[in-house]
């Protein structure tokens, strides 16, 4: 404060002071402007630094690539088939797992739950979306998976698997580790996110909206699937999407309970692989540029796919806020 | 700029001037592997005995034979390690020599009720059947006609790989090839393979883990790995004939048909060699190195390494039932050494300096 | 009647199922802390703060992984900390409704939910290939790439929250824009954005993918940013899918080191928000 005074007193030093205020300001606001179009940049150079490396394996395999199961490094040929095919499922089993059960504890949290445990609930769920995955994937692998090979998994083989046609998703040996496990673990991981979205989602539906429908005699569920979720719909669907994200995006809780088989299988209870899953295992000791680039290509896949899903949910949560305000 | 501000500027300053003195990281100078799985015991175990002796460190990342090539090519770390040796020309080409280090077996291992180890007997065609998905239950025709005394279970194999590109798995595929033409022609011999069946593990570490975590599971892996977890080897038939198990005297009576000092580059696979009491699967493990350096001293460190291991790790070895590497042999080894040189043309290491 | 009797049944059934799946959520988090708690507490010994990784059969700690991720985390923090808040400054403060600020928005949180892994692929292309080895310095910046987008949106938050008649005063006052912000929404906003910061610091302890293949691991203890550094997660990894019952309870002893880490940071956060609220 010492400076204002002494210069300012004068009109020249008010005059320089100001010049000088002035100058700082552009250079401030340039630095902001600078960092903030610098996140543009890293995310071109994300993009632009994969379909570099994965250039070669694309030229080489054209669009085949996409639609080939083959991963023979003896050979040089390589196929996205198999980690795409896994990435999909284990992501789908992990909504249909996380979905319901999510939507359930939502209802939970903003219709019956006890005012005492609102707080400590809902913290307890967003600790449980703090944890690491890789906590997620060791549980899975110690616990987990050889829990589900001596109770769920015979089980599913000798009844579901006995049946006509979904027989074929669960046939097959119980391992322990494989897709269905890979996926119920990913389940688990996502719940807490959908959770908590589905919660913040449930909880701007006005009010009097939701007494209204209680005025005219509606019962809870009513309320629930006739008018906070059709006025949530699109923050919902939203949110669905964002998990939908992460979930095909997981590494760690996955690499440890998939299995690494570059296959298709029918079966459910069969070992698979997914595009982080296959990443994390072998880029390291990807020899030869074909084998490297086609991993990369494989990241590049995965990229586009979550950009896509990202983008939709972004673009689907914007209309959902747009609405609020309005 | 105010008293508060300047304080800040001098006390950050002064922050980044210790972290810098902090991580300009001056200590004694560790040497950088990675590579093999298969000879990663064995390498652990030299390595602590080594840094207590000398105070200088190996940091080995055991990722796999081929990522131990991938990463020496690549220059980033300061040898590699494998056990698919690799050829002469390739060398060449590269820039690289390649010298082994020890041998030791690739061992079948398995998690089935009711069998002790040493106990399963399997010959090469049916474990190439079994890893080819033609066999697949414990208690089919061709293993029961092997194993009459023992009551295998009505029970799905799980078979086990490797996952990620491995000389193990090399070997194992070597000798399956050699045994089975169907796997020859199918499959293939290479570090990583497409297989037709199964799960994969990383590393030897991974194999084991989930063999010993997986019922009904049958998995191969480097016998260290098999001692260590006590897991439950079985016996195989070898070339003569009879059934043998894996263990240190019918390791080297395998390594013994080595003719290491005929072979150009040491490109010597071992599997299926004669002997009444050879061990079917038994390899060597490598090291790759540039044979031009820009780091002579490093260079120098890694080779001295190596030099006190050859002189000084052979009861080591044994311990973990490797078959060290016979002296001749060392000698001709030392003496491939003196190619490496460094920038000014002068070998790295005169002779031994432990 | 009936048609009442069948609304209170769907009901009925309806609140059953969530209260289930509200049970069930509690019960995977029970079972999950159980797990670690009971196998990692075995671990929690001096001898983990105190030494080294060890080869398998030999005892051991996992000081170097602790040294290496704590300074990894702190490099990608003061690296992208100051990134993220100048970068949420401008679309909090000058670019608000502006094309570039929706731009912007819209790539950070696509950035946000990016697989860390991909962005462990692209340190590895533009770090390690050209500098020819993993390094610690490798590993931090995959991970301040993590933290920026984090930082962004909880600075952009925290400094949209600030109500507008406090610039105005100092506005009034004849204080320069850049001064506004440093010195009263920065203050006024300063809990909320050391909140997010934490929480990023959070999100990084755990990350695994991106660390696998910029940082790799070293077994030994090193303070050398330059060359391949212990990281608690990689550390992990390996130990955990290895077959030695040693590892393996390092392992679950690191886990849960990271989980209470992570969960105590995410308490403090929590802590800090409220203690700001309740000042507002």
């Amino acid at each position: 404060m010492q400076t204002i005074t002494r210069t300012i007193d004068t009109p020249q030093g008010a005059a320089r002071w100001t010049r000088r205020q002035a100058a700082l300001d552009t250079l401030f606001r340039g630095t902001t402007t600078f960092f903030a179009a610098f996140v543009l940049i890293l995310l071109g150079a994300v993009m632009l630094t994969l379909v570099d490396g994965a250039l070669p394996a694309l030229r080489h395999f054209g669009l085949g690539f996409l639609t080939s199961e083959a991963w023979n490094p003896v050979t040089d040929e390589f196929g996205a088939l198999a980690p795409i095919y896994g990435t999909l499922v284990t992501s789908a089993i992990a909504m249909l797992v996380g979905v319901p059960i999510g939507f359930g504890i939502a209802i939970f949290l903003t219709e019956l739950c006890p005012a005492w445990l609102k707080r400590p609930f809902g913290i307890a769920i967003e600790l449980l979306a703090g944890i690491p995955s890789i906590i997620y994937g060791i549980w899975g692998l110690f616990v987990f998976a050889p829990f589900l090979q001596s109770t769920l998994q015979p089980f599913l083989v000798d009844t579901l698997g006995e049946l006509p046609v979904i027989g074929a998703l669960f046939a097959g040996p119980p391992l322990g580790i494989g897709v269905l496990t890979a996926g119920l673990i990913l389940g688990i991981m996502v719940l807490p996110f959908i959770t908590a979205i589905i919660r913040d989602v449930f909880e701007t539906v006005p009010a009097i909206l939701k007494e209204s429908a209680y005025g005219l005699g509606a019962t809870t569920w009513e309320v629930v699937w006739k008018i906070v979720l059709p006025y949530t719909k699109v923050g919902v669907i939203g949110g669905i999407m964002l998990g939908l994200g992460r979930a095909l995006g997981e590494t760690m809780a996955v690499t440890f309970v998939i299995g690494n088989a570059h296959r298709i299988s029918a079966s459910l209870l069969a070992p698979g692989t997914t595009i982080s899953a296959a990443l994390a295992n072998e880029f390291t000791e990807a020899v030869g540029d074909l084998y490297a680039s086609s991993l990369i290509a494989l990241g590049l896949v995965l990229f586009v796919i979550t950009f896509i899903v990202l983008a939709m949910s972004k673009l689907l949560l914007m209309r959902l806020q747009k609405r609020a305000g309005s | 700029m105010s008293i508060v501000s300047t304080r800040i500027v001098r006390s950050m300053a002064a922050m980044a001037a210790a972290s810098v003195l902090l991580f300009s990281g001056a200590q004694a100078a560790d040497i950088s592997g990675a590579g093999a799985t298969f000879p990663y015991p064995i390498y652990a175990k030299w390595a602590e005995a080594y840094k207590a002796k000398t105070g200088i460190g190996l940091n080995y990342q055991s990722i796999g034979s081929g990522g131990g090539i991938k990463q020496i090519r690549a220059r980033t770390v300061d040898f590699g390690a494998t056990d698919m040796p690799l050829k002469p020309d390739d060398l060449a080409a590269s820039g690289l020599i390649q010298f082994p280090t020890v041998m030791g077996g690739v061992v079948p291992v398995v998690n089935v009720k009711g069998v002790q180890p040493g106990q399963l007997k399997l010959t090469g065609e049916v474990l190439a059947d079994i890893y080819l998905g033609k066999i697949r239950k414990w208690n089919d025709a061709a293993l029961a006609k092997l194993n009459p005394g023992i009551d295998l279970p009505d029970q799905a194999i799980a078979v086990v790989h490797r996952s990620d590109g491995s000389g193990t798995t090399f070997i194992f595929a070597d000798y399956l090839a050699k045994v089975s033409p169907e796997w020859q022609q199918k499959v293939g011999v290479n570090t990583s393979l497409q297989w037709p069946v199964g799960l994969g593990g990383k590393g030897n570490e991974g194999v084991a883990a989930t063999v010993g975590r997986t019922d009904g599971a049958i998995g191969y892996v480097e016998y260290a790995y098999a001692k260590q977890n006590r897991l439950i080897y079985i016996q195989l038939a070898n070339r003569d004939g009879r059934f043998v198990s894996p263990n240190s005297e019918t390791f080297q009576a395998a390594a013994a048909n080595a003719d290491w000092a005929s072979t150009p580059a040491y490109n010597l696979t071992l599997t299926n060699q004669p002997g009444a009491n050879s061990w079917p699967m038994t390899g060597a493990t490598f090291i790759l190195l540039y044979a031009q350096q820009e780091d002579a001293a490093k260079a120098k460190q890694v080779l001295d390494f190596f030099g006190w291991a050859y002189g000084n790790g052979d009861q080591m070895a044994e311990s973990l039932d490797y078959v060290p590497m016979p002296d001749n042999v060392v000698r001709l080894i030392e003496n491939t050494w003196r190619s490496v040189k460094g920038p000014d043309g002068q070998p790295v290491r005169n002779g031994p300096s432990m | 009647m009936q048609l009442y009797a069948r609304r209170r049944f769907i009901n009925a059934a309806a609140m059953t199922i969530s209260m289930l799946a509200a049970a069930l959520g509690i019960v995977w988090l029970a079972a999950i802390l159980w797990t670690l708690v009971s196998h990692g507490i075995t671990a929690i010994n001096v001898r983990l703060f105190t030494q080294m990784t060890p080869p398998p059969g030999s005892d051991g700690g996992l000081l170097n992984a602790i040294f290496g991720s704590l300074v990894m985390t702190g490099i990608a923090t003061l690296v992208a900390a100051p990134i993220g808040v100048l970068a949420g400054t401008y679309l909090a403060e000058y670019g608000r409704k502006g094309r570039l600020a929706e731009v912007v928005r819209f790539i950070n949180d696509i950035l946000l939910s990016a697989p860390s892994i991909i962005i462990g692929l692209f340190i590895y292309e533009v770090m390690v290939v050209p500098m020819r080895h993993f390094s610690g310095w490798a590993g931090a910046m995959a991970l301040a790439i993590i933290v920026i987008p984090i930082v962004l949106r909880t600075t952009e938050d925290m400094l949209t929250l600030v109500p507008g008649g406090l610039r105005e005063a100092a506005a009034a006052l004849g204080t320069p824009k850049w001064r506004v912000v440093t010195m009263v929404s920065y203050r006024a906003a300063a809990q909320g954005m050391v909140t997010g910061v934490m929480l990023a610091v959070a999100r990084i302890s755990g990350e695994t993918a991106p660390l696998l293949f910029t940082a790799l691991n070293n077994q030994f203890w090193s303070t050398d940013l330059n060359a391949p550094m212990a990281n608690l997660p990689v550390v992990i990894f390996h130990f955990a899918l290895s077959p030695y019952e040693d590892w393996q309870r390092l392992a679950l002893g690191g886990a849960l080191i990271i989980t209470v880490f992570v969960l105590a940071l995410n308490v403090a956060a929590r802590v800090l928000a409220n203690l700001s609220t309740l000042k507002q």
